[in-house]
């Protein structure tokens, strides 16, 4: 099965700055992925060449022929000229029966904000508004750019919950980025950690039962929530270059990725 | 009611038709100086039909869209910040155009008529053109009105949802060209911009969704035409700037009248 986004070796240069650098990723139907890694990491240019919205410099992207994405975008601002209400964002890029539209808001809560104006939206409520628009859509590849800014830890876990929810019933992959280093979805498929580079990626199942993740989160906690453990065989120098640090024992299991 | 006011208020009419929905899109994407920029190239672009011996019109269209390229040309390129970019090629345009007229001594040229517009010497011909002119730029605008207000909302989520960004760009750039084309007799290269962008402003506070807006600035640019014409003839002041003068009024009372709830949430 071909996969819904390939990309190879992937490098972006910008403005003399190295943003990218030989990055391999992969989504697939069903799949969720999720990508983490400091601020300035560059997840969000990442985001921008797979979705093609910036050319690579160098490597290979492949979108499958019959993508269609539904995205949410990091930061959304409407101008403050343009007046609209929420029923109307909701449709900007498609067309939707009053009922699908207002099961889409429902599903994220908001079904009663369907008339209001967007510029009238707490940063929460604008932040479920626009995961139901990308939602509406019926993509079969959800590109969610930190769905969960703006939303408390109930938020996030019921956010969480709904992407779940979507993925399993309609097949979508997903590709998820997250400021956050420790918290990544249960369901997710794969945890790519980036840092300019991939410094690691792989499975969260593994590092699900690891003593640390329980002692963070407890059992009830790991139904939702997996703390991907994060054991680098380097450390990041403050300018970002990789300092090599071989004195140690590595906890790897999980692929890591070239440099 | 004396005839050439009539053909006078039904021009200006016409322009107001297509200058409103035209100028919601400047206003939401925040181009105003684009328009003013292609507007100023109008008068080069009138230069040129002379020079080369065809309708000013037609200089106008083809001038503008060289500038319009030009400068959409230079903004993929971010060598320049794009409001500097237009700083320059705006009043360059205006120089520009103004020299190359003052060596038109063979043609007799009435420059401030194109400066300031002429709305009361509008011929029936003249409405012919505004009226073709408007009902074809108003059908485009309608064709990709909805994939336009997308990237007006959001370029990136436009583009990664399926909306080609530069062929809207460019369809909306040879929209405002043509406008400008059609609106430089009324309101002169000067104040077409005005007539884009006041009515525009004054629509927002009343406005509930992108259409109604624009239809909102429809009505209030034909008030502006209105009022203007009106004040042009009983008082005897220049048509084109009391049009915009008027259209300011209606934006200072729409500050004053609108409901305070329209208010943008600052966050």
């Amino acid at each position: 099965m071909t996969a819904l986004l390939d990309l190879k070796n992937v490098g972006l240069v910008r403005s003399g700055k190295r943003i990218l650098d030989h990055v391999d990723l992969t989504v697939g139907e069903r799949e969720i992925v999720t990508l983490i890694g400091p601020n300035g990491a560059g997840k969000s240019s990442l985001v921008k060449v797979a979705l093609g919205l910036e050319n690579a410099d160098q490597g290979k992207v492949t979108r499958r022929s019959d993508l269609r994405i539904g995205y949410l975008p990091q930061r959304f601002q409407l101008d403050s000229t343009l007046p609209m209400s929420v029923r109307h964002l909701m449709k900007l890029t498609v067309d939707a029966t009053e009922g699908k539209l207002r099961a889409a808001l429902e599903e994220l809560s908001v079904g009663g904000l369907i008339d209001a104006s967007v510029h009238h939206l707490s940063g929460g409520e604008l932040q479920r508004v626009m995961l139901a628009r990308a939602m509406l859509r019926g993509p079969n590849l959800l590109v969610l750019d930190e769905p969960t800014q703006n939303l408390d830890i109930n938020g996030a876990v019921e956010c969480y919950q709904i992407i779940q929810r979507f993925r399993d019933a309609t097949g979508c992959g997903v590709l998820l980025v997250s400021h956050d280093l420790n918290i990544v979805m249960a369901a997710t498929t794969r945890v790519y950690c980036l840092n300019s580079h991939v410094c690691c990626s792989g499975h969260p199942d593994a590092v699900s039962r690891d003593p640390e993740f329980l002692r963070l989160f407890g059992p009830v906690g790991a139904s939702t929530l997996a703390l991907y453990a994060h054991h680098h065989d380097h450390e990041h120098a403050p300018d970002g270059h990789v300092v090599h640090d071989h004195g140690h024992d590595h906890k790897h299991d999980h692929p890591h990725g070239p440099h | 009611m004396d005839d050439f006011i009539l053909r006078a208020i039904v021009a200006g009419c016409g322009i107001a038709l297509v200058a409103g929905p035209l100028g919601c899109f400047v206003v939401w994407r925040r181009m105003a100086y684009f328009g003013d920029t292609l507007s100023h190239a109008a008068l080069l672009g009138v230069a040129a039909g002379f020079a080369l011996g065809v309708a000013p019109m037609l200089g106008v269209i083809l001038t503008c869209i060289a500038v319009g390229a030009l400068l959409l040309g230079f903004q993929s390129q971010a060598r320049v910040p794009t409001d500097t970019l237009l700083g320059i090629l705006s009043h360059a345009a205006l120089s520009f155009g103004l020299i190359a007229i003052g060596f038109m001594d063979t043609v007799r040229v009435d420059l401030m008529g194109y400066l300031f517009g002429d709305i009361l010497a509008v011929t029936a011909e003249d409405i012919a053109w505004i009226y073709g002119g408007a009902i074809a730029v108003l059908a485009v605008l309608a064709i990709i009105w909805r994939p336009l207000v997308a990237l007006t909302v959001h370029a990136d989520l436009a583009m990664a949802e399926g909306i080609a960004a530069n062929r809207l760009k460019i369809i909306f750039m040879l929209l405002i060209a043509v406008t400008v084309a059609l609106a430089m007799k009324i309101v002169g290269v000067m104040l077409i911009s005005a007539l884009l962008i006041i009515p525009t402003a004054a629509a927002r506070r009343f406005a509930k969704g992108p259409e109604s807006m624009a239809l909102g600035t429809i009505l209030l640019g034909m008030l502006a035409v209105g009022g203007g014409l009106f004040s042009s003839v009983t008082w005897d002041l220049p048509s084109g700037p009391a049009i915009v003068v008027v259209a300011t009024f209606l934006f200072v009372l729409s500050l004053l009248m609108g409901p305070s709830a329209s208010q943008p949430r600052t966050s």
